[in-house]
C-alpha cells in the first residue's frame, strides 16, 4: 500500500519532469507594473505565442501603476501555483520582498524590460548601449569624416549616457585619427524635440553650418534636428535615431534620416515566454542559451540577456511592414521612387 | 550728467522700465557676442532667436492679463500641447480625406478649430475659477495634468507628422514674406506711428494737458522709426542659405544664377507676434474689457462694487488666454514640422518667468505687454546664447532660475524707489 503509493508519486515526479521539460504543465505568472500603456499589449501577444508553443499556461495581473499592488499581484500569483514568474517591475528597487517570496517558493524570476537590481532576478532587456553603437555606426558608414554634432538625451536619464557611451566607442578611433572632430554636443531636457531643434539652430548658427553629421539618440530629437537642418537647406545629411517612430520612420523612407534603430518588442515578449519555460523546467539562470553578466549601475551582478535591436535604414524598410509595426500608406506619405513604398 | 540724461528721459516721457530691460537685453547680447567669438549678435542668430521667441511671447502676453486680475494658469503647455496634436490630426488624419493633400483651405480651417477649442478650453476654466469661486491656481493645475494626458489620448503617444506644407510656413524660416514686403510694412509701421504721436499730442491739446516740448515729440518719432527700420533691415540682411535657394531653382528645372542671392525679410511667426503685441496693448489700454481688467486687478471688491462683472472677466480672460495658447500651439507645431505629446512641456513655467521679468506683479493690477515680450526675448537670448558657448542643459536651467529670482528682485527695489504701485 505505503509502496504504491510512493511509486505513484515517483512516476507522477518522473511524468512531471519529462513534461516541464517541453513545458506541458507548466504555468507562467506575468506581473505588468501599467498594462493600460498600449505597447504592452504587444509583448503580451508575442509572450502568449511562445509559451502556446511550448504548451505553457499564462496568467497575468497589472498593478496598475503601483508598486504595492505589484507586491500583492505577485503574491497571489504565487499562490495560484505558477512555475515561473516575468516581472515587469513598476519600481525596481520595491520588488525585493516579492522576490523573497518566490525564492521562499522555490519560482524563477525574470525581470522583464526594466532592471531589478537583485542576482535572484534574471534580467531581459534590448542593450541600450548597442543602440547607441548601432546609431553611430550607420552614421558613421554614411559619413566617414567631417563634423559631428552628437544631440544627447534627457540629463536625467541613465539611459542617455549608456547611448552616448555605445555612440562613443563606434566613433572613437576615427576621432583619434582626425577622421571626425565633434563640433557641438547637447543634453535634450525631458527628450523633448522642440528642445533638440533649439539646441541644433544654436550648433549651426555657432558653426556657421560647418556640420557633415548628426548622431540624435531617439527618433524624437531627430526629428527636432531635421528641422532645424531643413531651415538651412541641409537636410538630408546623416542623421540618427531610435524607438522605429512612425513620423521617424517615414523620414528615413523619405531620406532625411539615415536610421532608426528599432526595439521589436516582439522579440523580447517571445524571450520572456521561452526563457520562462526553460527556467520552470529547472534549467540554471547561466545555461539559458545567449545569457551572460550584466553589472547593474548599482554594482550589482545579474545574469541576463540583453536583445540585439535591428537597426532600420532605407535599405530594410519592409522589415517593419512585414512586421505590421506601420502601415504603407504612413510610411510612405510623400515618398516616390522608393522600391518598398510601391 | 546722470541728472542730465533723467530729465531726458523725463521729456521724453520713456518708461525707465522699458530701458532697463532693453538694456538688460543689449548687456546680455553683448555677452553672449563676445563669448561666441562674434557669432550672437548676427542677423542669422536674431532672426532664429525671434522664431525661438514667438510662441512663447503670444502667451506671455496673455499671461499679463491672468496674473493682472490676480490669477495664474499653469494650464497653457499642456494645453498647447493637446490642441496642437489636435490640429495635427485635423490637418494630417482628416482633412486630407475631404478636400485633397495640400489643398489651401487646410490650414485655415485647422487653425480656426483650433482657436475655436483653445477659447472654449480657457473659457471653461475661467468659468470654473469665475462661477464656482475654485481657486485658479487649483483649477489649472488639474488642467495641467488633464490636458497633457488628454494629448496622449489623442495619439496614443505618437507622433503627428509632417504637417500641412501651408499651416508649416506659420512657425518657421520656410514661411517668411521677402525683403520688398518687409520694407513696405516697415514704411507703413513709421508712418502710423508717427500718425499716432501727432494725433495723440493734438488731443492732449484740446483737452487742455501738458504736451511734450516739440523736439522731444521729433525726437521719440526719430527714435521709433529708427527702431522700426532698423530691426527690418536686420530681418532683411539674414540670406537664405545657398542650398536653399539651389534646391528651389533645381524643383523648377532651372539653373541659379551664379551669384545669386534672396534675403528671408520678417517671418510670418514673428509678424503674428507683432499683431498680438499692438493688438493686446490697444486692448489693455483703450478698451473698456482692459480697464476694467486693472480695475479688477487693482481691486477686486472695488471693482465688483463699482458694478463690474468680475467672475464674466474672468471667463473672458480665461478664453483669451486660451485663444493665445492656439495660436502659441499653431507656430509651436509648425516650427517643428510635427505634433508630439510632449509639445510644450514647460512652457508654462516659461511663459509665467516672461511676464514676471516683464515687470507683472503677482499681487495683481501691474504689468504691460511690451514688458512681457521683452522678458521672453530676455529669457531666450539666455538659453540660446548658453547653448551655443556649450553649457549644459542642468546648468543652463539653473542660470535661468537664478536670473529670474534676480529680475524680480530688481523690480521690487525699482517700484520701492520711484514709489510706484
Amino acid at each position: 500500500m505505503h509502496k504504491s503509493v510512493i511509486m505513484a508519486a515517483v512516476v507522477a515526479a518522473g511524468f512531471s519532469t519529462v513534461a516541464f521539460a517541453d513545458g506541458h504543465g507548466v504555468t507562467v505568472g506575468v506581473s505588468w507594473s501599467d498594462f493600460q500603456e498600449e505597447r504592452w499589449k504587444t509583448d503580451e501577444a508575442a509572450m502568449l505565442g511562445a509559451l502556446e508553443a511550448a504548451g505553457a499556461k499564462y496568467l497575468s495581473a497589472d498593478a496598475q501603476s503601483s508598486a504595492t499592488k505589484q507586491l500583492a499581484d505577485v503574491e497571489s500569483l504565487i499562490t495560484q501555483g505558477v512555475d515561473a514568474l516575468i516581472i515587469l517591475a513598476q519600481d525596481g528597487a520595491s520588488i525585493g520582498p516579492a522576490l523573497d517570496a518566490a525564492e521562499a517558493a522555490g519560482i524563477p524570476v525574470i525581470g522583464y524590460d526594466r532592471l531589478i537590481e537583485d542576482p535572484r532576478a534574471f534580467y531581459l532587456t534590448f542593450d541600450n548601449v548597442e543602440v547607441g553603437r548601432l546609431q553611430a555606426a550607420a552614421v558613421f558608414e554614411a559619413q566617414p569624416e567631417g563634423n559631428y554634432v552628437m544631440i544627447k538625451g534627457s540629463p536625467t536619464d541613465p539611459n542617455s549616457d549608456f547611448l552616448r557611451g555605445g555612440q562613443q566607442e563606434v566613433l572613437q578611433a576615427a576621432i583619434d585619427s582626425g577622421a571626425i572632430t565633434i563640433v557641438g554636443e547637447a543634453y535634450t531636457d525631458g527628450w523633448q524635440p522642440s528642445n533638440a531643434q533649439r539646441n541644433m539652430e544654436q550648433i549651426l548658427t555657432q558653426t556657421n553650418n560647418d556640420v557633415d553629421a548628426v548622431v540624435a539618440s531617439n527618433d524624437g530629437t531627430a526629428g527636432g534636428v531635421v528641422a532645424a537642418l531643413a531651415a538651412q537647406g541641409m537636410d538630408g545629411i546623416p542623421v540618427s535615431g531610435q524607438d522605429g517612430d512612425h513620423a521617424a520612420l517615414n523620414r528615413v523612407a523619405l531620406g532625411t534620416q539615415t536610421v532608426s534603430v528599432w526595439k521589436d518588442s516582439r522579440q523580447l515578449g517571445r524571450n520572456a515566454g521561452e526563457i520562462a519555460v526553460a527556467l520552470a523546467g529547472g534549467a540554471a539562470m547561466a545555461d539559458v542559451a545567449g545569457a551572460g553578466e550584466f553589472t547593474s549601475p548599482g554594482g550589482v551582478t545579474v545574469t541576463s540577456m540583453l536583445l540585439a535591436p535591428q537597426p532600420i535604414t532605407q535599405g530594410n524598410l519592409n522589415l517593419v511592414l512585414e512586421a505590421g509595426w506601420i502601415e504603407k500608406d504612413v510610411l510612405c506619405q510623400g515618398v516616390s521612387g522608393l522600391a518598398v513604398c510601391e | 550728467m546722470s541728472g542730465g540724461l533723467g530729465n531726458l528721459i523725463k521729456t521724453l516721457q520713456i518708461d525707465t522700465r522699458l530701458l532697463g530691460m532693453i538694456g538688460a537685453f543689449i548687456a546680455i547680447s553683448l555677452v553672449f557676442h563676445v563669448a561666441t567669438g562674434g557669432t550672437f549678435l548676427t542677423p542669422r542668430n536674431l532672426f532664429t532667436l525671434t522664431l525661438q521667441t514667438a510662441s512663447v511671447a503670444v502667451m506671455a502676453t496673455g499671461m499679463v492679463f491672468v496674473i493682472v486680475t490676480r490669477n495664474i494658469d499653469l494650464s497653457i503647455g499642456s494645453l498647447l500641447g493637446i490642441i496642437g496634436m489636435l490640429m495635427g490630426v485635423i490637418q494630417v488624419q482628416i482633412l486630407p480625406d475631404f478636400v485633397g493633400f495640400g489643398h489651401p483651405s487646410i490650414w485655415i480651417i485647422t487653425v480656426l478649430i483650433g482657436l475655436v477649442l483653445g477659447a472654449v478650453i480657457g473659457g471653461f476654466q475661467g468659468w470654473l475659477i469665475g462661477y464656482l469661486t475654485i481657486p485658479s491656481f487649483i483649477v489649472t493645475l488639474g488642467g495641467l495634468l488633464i490636458w497633457r494626458g488628454g494629448a496622449w489620448w489623442v495619439s496614443k503617444g505618437t507622433t503627428i507628422s509632417p504637417l500641412d506644407p501651408n499651416f508649416v510656413m506659420l512657425g518657421g524660416a520656410s514661411g517668411t514674406i521677402g525683403v520688398t514686403a518687409s520694407w513696405g510694412l516697415a514704411i507703413v509701421g513709421s508712418i502710423l506711428t508717427v500718425l499716432f504721436l501727432i494725433s495723440t499730442r493734438r488731443k492732449h491739446i484740446s483737452h487742455g494737458f501738458a504736451v511734450k516740448p516739440l523736439w522731444a515729440e521729433y525726437a521719440l518719432g526719430a527714435i521709433l522709426v529708427g527702431a522700426i527700420c532698423g530691426i527690418t533691415a536686420i530681418m532683411n540682411a539674414y540670406l537664405v542659405p545657398t542650398r536653399i535657394l539651389e534646391r528651389r531653382f533645381a524643383a523648377e528645372g532651372l539653373e541659379m544664377p551664379e551669384g545669386y542671392t534672396e534675403a528671408y525679410g520678417f517671418p510670418i511667426s514673428v509678424l503674428i507676434v507683432l499683431f498680438v503685441t499692438i493688438a493686446m496693448t490697444i486692448v489693455a489700454k483703450k478698451t473698456r474689457f482692459g480697464r476694467y481688467v486693472f480695475a479688477m486687478g487693482g481691486n477686486p471688491d472695488a471693482a465688483e462694487l463699482s458694478g463690474i462683472n468680475t467672475r464674466m472677466l474672468t471667463v473672458k480672460v480665461f478664453a483669451l488666454m486660451g485663444a493665445l495658447t492656439a495660436i502659441a500651439a499653431v507656430i509651436a507645431s509648425a516650427r517643428l514640422g510635427s505634433a508630439g505629446s510632449s509639445l510644450g512641456e514647460l512652457d508654462e513655467l516659461r511663459v509665467i518667468a516672461a511676464a514676471v521679468i516683464g515687470g507683472t506683479a503677482l499681487a495683481g493690477g501691474v504689468g504691460t505687454i511690451y514688458g512681457a515680450i521683452l522678458g521672453a526675448l530676455i529669457m531666450q537670448a539666455l538659453v540660446s546664447g548658453m547653448g551655443m558657448v556649450g553649457v549644459d542643459s542642468p546648468l543652463q536651467n539653473m542660470i535661468v532660475g537664478g536670473v529670474l529670482i534676480l529680475a524680480v528682485w530688481i523690480d521690487i527695489i525699482y517700484r520701492r524707489k520711484t514709489g510706484d504701485a
